[in-house]
């Protein structure tokens, strides 16, 4: 197993913190934009508003940021360390939308961290590199 | 009709997620993040079958999901699609042949029980 070295830690952690950021506050815009509905037909309404533009663009940067990151990580290092976001989004409605964090999902919360502390500090890469690289 | 539903979500999820993994790792790492190799990057992307499969398969699984909300609440439907993390987990380990430890094993748990909990 190689270890990794700093700048692929750097990058990876970069990389998953604008994963991670870009589908939390992605999602956020889309539904702050489809709860504003006006009169009329619904999709039309979606389609020009700006939130629910802004929303559809953070997602098209969620869908390309993750896909650079999956260019070298494994996807078992990804999948739970960009689970982060859950935390994010828990923490946000607290904090922005005055929402209550109950007792149990404290504990979501806590259990999301602990596993991507585990994770995170795996090797980013346990596959071999470069089977097939096209010039 | 929500049980259809949620497998076709995990399914469909899994197969997007695993084929986009080994798409990308066929690709190779992405180096150069200046705009101009990086948009030729996308552009092979683009074409790379595995990684077109996929996002066939996350749309699927999107739609699932919105057809999923209008049948059941959130706080079913996130619990129970949480299990894509465990499935995923395996077959990672087996089709991908990624080297899945101790740590990862705990990590990927500790995550499908704390994003149930989370959507509560």
């Amino acid at each position: 197993m190689t270890a990794s070295s700093p700048r692929l830690r750097f990058k990876t952690r970069l990389l998953a913190a604008i994963v991670i950021c870009s589908n939390v506050l992605g999602n956020f815009s889309l539904s702050r934009g489809m709860r504003s509905g006006g009169a009329g037909n619904p999709f039309l309404a979606a389609v020009l508003n700006p939130w629910v533009a802004l929303g559809v663009s953070l997602l098209i940067l969620w869908m390309l940021s993750r896909m650079t990151l999956l260019s070298w990580a494994d996807l078992t290092y990804v999948l739970p360390v960009t689970a982060f976001g859950y935390v994010l989004t828990a923490l946000m409605g607290r904090l922005f939308l005055g929402e209550h964090v109950s007792p149990g999902r404290w504990t979501g919360i806590a259990l999301i961290v602990a596993g991507v502390v585990l994770v995170g500090n795996t090797p980013i890469r346990t596959t071999r590199p470069g089977e097939r690289r096209s010039a | 009709m929500k049980w259809l539903l949620v497998a076709t979500i995990v399914g469909a999820t899994t197969c997007g997620e695993l084929l986009q993994t080994y798409g990308m790792k066929r690709h190779g790492e992405i180096h150069d993040f200046r705009p101009g190799p990086l948009g030729r990057a996308f552009g092979r992307v683009a074409r790379n079958p595995f990684v077109a499969a996929s996002v066939l398969f996350m749309a699927v699984s999107f739609f699932a999901f919105l057809a999923l909300l209008k049948v059941a609440d959130l706080s079913f439907a996130v619990p129970a699609t949480a299990a894509t993390y465990v499935l995923e987990t395996v077959l990672a380990r087996f089709l991908l042949k990624e080297r899945v430890g101790r740590r990862r094993w705990a990590g990927a748990l500790l995550v499908a029980c704390g994003v149930p909990l989370i959507a509560l």
